[in-house]
């Protein structure tokens, strides 16, 4: 047994021994209190799940809360023949690629070359990097620079390229690479006669899987997040991203906009709420189900972060 | 090859030009912030013109205070500024102390698989976008068809209409942000934790301390410096609420208390052109988030030691 299993059931023990009970009653809150937010988190996730495959009717009135009732497909059933729906999907997939590949090629040499203590004008760099973290030009002067000065606006370019260097994810890597690659590295290759370009992408990269994952992670589910600069910059529906269109759907209530009265009004606002419910589980399907499998990335990226650079 | 540090030094040229590929690696990421942020650092003085986009930023005529004035003369800038406030310093009450207390209690479970599940479901909300997110919140809280109201009304809890109660908006938006981000804002607190030398644990049990002296004495300690560093960093952004949430689940009335300024200054830019009047209220909010930073980093480093920059 090593001395640290040693250590860790001896700690066991003690704890089982020493436990008082005013030790076993904060464990007993501490658990419940737990247990009550666990089931308050999944509970919204779990409810658009049931609601999403049960008759609308049930939903609406409240009969739908623990599992699903009168099991209908229909929501399901008219998301796939939404067209806007999946182009949407598909242009979201496409800036995302693109959004995250650039992210990935402009932030990381960038963090790289900061990290570098020898390099001079490293302090007017860094203040170069950072300072828009903390003061900007704002929503109107960006605009107008994009739209009369480059002429991007509703542009494929304008959702993937400037909005591309993000301060904090230089950031954090930059602390990466501060702690993670020794100096002598950099020493011993420059003897060899090994350039720094050289020396970025067949030493500092191949050490880095870590980082990229992490930034690549954060970069992906950001642009597959993002409604806002779509709305800004795009104007032609056929370019809409999957969260403009979900906008469309769940918060402008595209479905139900048909105007009608009476029971039919009903009946389409009932239907509206069992597509909406669907389409939340469609456009959320890709992050929840990848995130269990690449959460340690996600943590070690936020970890990473906490530690001053 | 000869070793960098025996190289030149002295000449600042001389190592601008031994380490030229660090500065071709940064080349992309300095262009497109130039370009895309500097750029409109410079356009923020349309807010001292009359801008016409004819004229450009550069040809059109000054201004003076004309914009800000106007502004601070005008009712919507009480309105925004105290709706702003309201909901910012809400926000910061709740959910800047809950992570902490989160972390807390997971430092103190030592049921490996319990904590894991309880980890990772708490984490998973944060992937939610905004845009479905404020679906959510809308259908669940709908007074016809949602879920809240019906189950608030099995405890004979009448709700009404709560997306249409103003009063009740600064809570919503407040709540349904501890819902989605407790979780992963107390992973960084966590992380902290998890670095505490676990021998100030076991002299404190030898002292026989108890559970509750222990976090008191030892963990909160320890937290200080990352709660400090991450109070900084909210103050500097009182009053830059994000817009993206705010304006999803604004509707017609509850208007009069979700107001922001991020929201007025949109509608006011992009949904009626008024350029530069637009471009004022964002600088004048930028320069106060700025000042409101450099003051209390300048306050912590007074008294703590802890400080951004």
């Amino acid at each position: 047994m090593s001395v640290t299993a040693m250590k860790k059931t001896a700690r066991h023990i003690g704890r089982r021994i020493k436990k008082s009970r005013a030790d076993r009653i904060f464990d007993a809150v501490i658990y419940t209190v737990a247990g009550i937010m666990t089931l308050l988190t999944l509970y919204p996730m779990y409810f658009i799940v049931i609601a999403s495959i049960s008759d609308p009717n049930m939903v609406a009135q409240g009969n739908v809360l623990l599992y699903p009732r009168g099991f209908s497909m229909d929501g399901y059933n008219h998301l796939f023949s939404m067209s806007n729906l999946w182009r949407g999907y598909g242009n979201t997939i496409l800036y995302s690629l693109a959004g995250t590949l650039i992210m990935l090629a402009v932030n990381i040499p960038v963090a790289y070359a900061l990290s570098r203590k020898d390099m001079a004008g490293r302090g007017f760099f860094t203040f170069f990097f950072i300072f828009p973290m903390f003061f900007g030009g704002g929503l109107i002067p960006t605009f107008i620079i994009l739209n009369n000065t480059f002429n991007m606006v509703d542009t494929f370019l304008v959702m993937v390229l400037p909005f591309s260097v993000i301060s904090y994810y230089i950031v954090v890597s930059r602390t990466f690479f501060q702690t993670s690659l020794p100096a002598e590295l950099w020493d011993a290759a420059q003897i060899d006669g090994c350039g720094n370009l050289r020396y970025f992408f067949r030493v500092v990269l191949p050490l880095s899987k870590a980082i990229l994952a992490v930034i690549a992670l954060w970069a992906a589910v950001g642009h597959w997040n993002s409604y806002f600069n779509a709305m800004i910059y795009l104007r032609t529906p056929e370019r809409y991203p999957l969260q403009l269109v979900m906008r469309n759907i769940l918060i402008n209530n595209e479905m139900a906009a048909s105007a009608m009265t009476g029971s039919a009004a009903a009946d389409i606002n009932r239907k509206a709420n069992l597509i909406k419910y669907g389409a939340i589980v469609v456009s959320s399907l890709p992050i929840m189900t990848m995130y269990p499998f690449v959460q340690k990335y996600f943590n070690q990226g936020v970890m990473i972060g906490a530690l001053k650079g | 090859m000869q070793p960098a540090r025996t190289l030149g030094g002295r000449n600042t040229w001389e190592r601008v030009r031994r380490n030229w590929g660090l500065y071709l690696l940064m080349l992309p990421a300095v262009v497109i912030f130039i370009c895309f942020t500097y750029l409109p650092m410079y356009g923020v003085i349309i807010a001292f013109k009359d801008f016409r986009p004819a004229q450009g930023i550069w040809g059109s005529k000054w201004a003076g205070l004309k914009y800000f004035e106007r502004y601070f003369n005008s009712y919507m800038f009480t309105n925004t500024i105290v709706n702003t406030l309201v909901i910012s310093l809400y926000t910061m009450a709740v959910t800047f102390p809950l992570p902490i207390l989160l972390a807390l209690m997971c430092n103190q479970m030592y049921a490996k698989r319990f904590k894991k599940v309880f980890q990772v479901s708490t984490y998973l909300p944060h992937f939610i976008s905004t845009v479905v997110m404020c679906g959510m919140i809308i259908m669940f809280l709908s007074p016809s068809s949602g879920v809240i109201p019906k189950i608030m009304a099995v405890f004979g809890v009448k709700t009404g209409d709560l997306m249409g109660n103003a009063g009740a908006f600064a809570g919503i938006y407040v709540w349904t942000e501890v819902w989605q981000h407790l979780g992963w804002d107390s992973i960084m607190y966590i992380a902290a934790l998890s670095a505490i030398d676990p021998q100030l644990y076991e002299a404190a049990e030898v002292d026989g301390a108890s559970k509750w002296q222990k976090i008191r004495t030892i963990d909160i300690t320890m937290l200080v410096p990352t709660m400090v560093t991450l109070f900084i960093l909210r103050c500097g952004s009182l009053l830059g609420v994000g817009f993206e949430k705010v304006y999803l689940l604004q509707n017609d009335l509850n208007i009069s208390k979700s107001e922001i300024i991020s929201t007025y200054l949109y509608k006011m830019g992009l949904k009626s052109n008024q350029y530069s009047y637009s471009a004022a209220i964002g600088l004048f909010n930028n320069v106060v988030n700025f000042v409101i930073l450099i003051l209390v980093n300048q306050i912590s480093r007074t008294i703590g030691d802890t400080s951004l920059f």
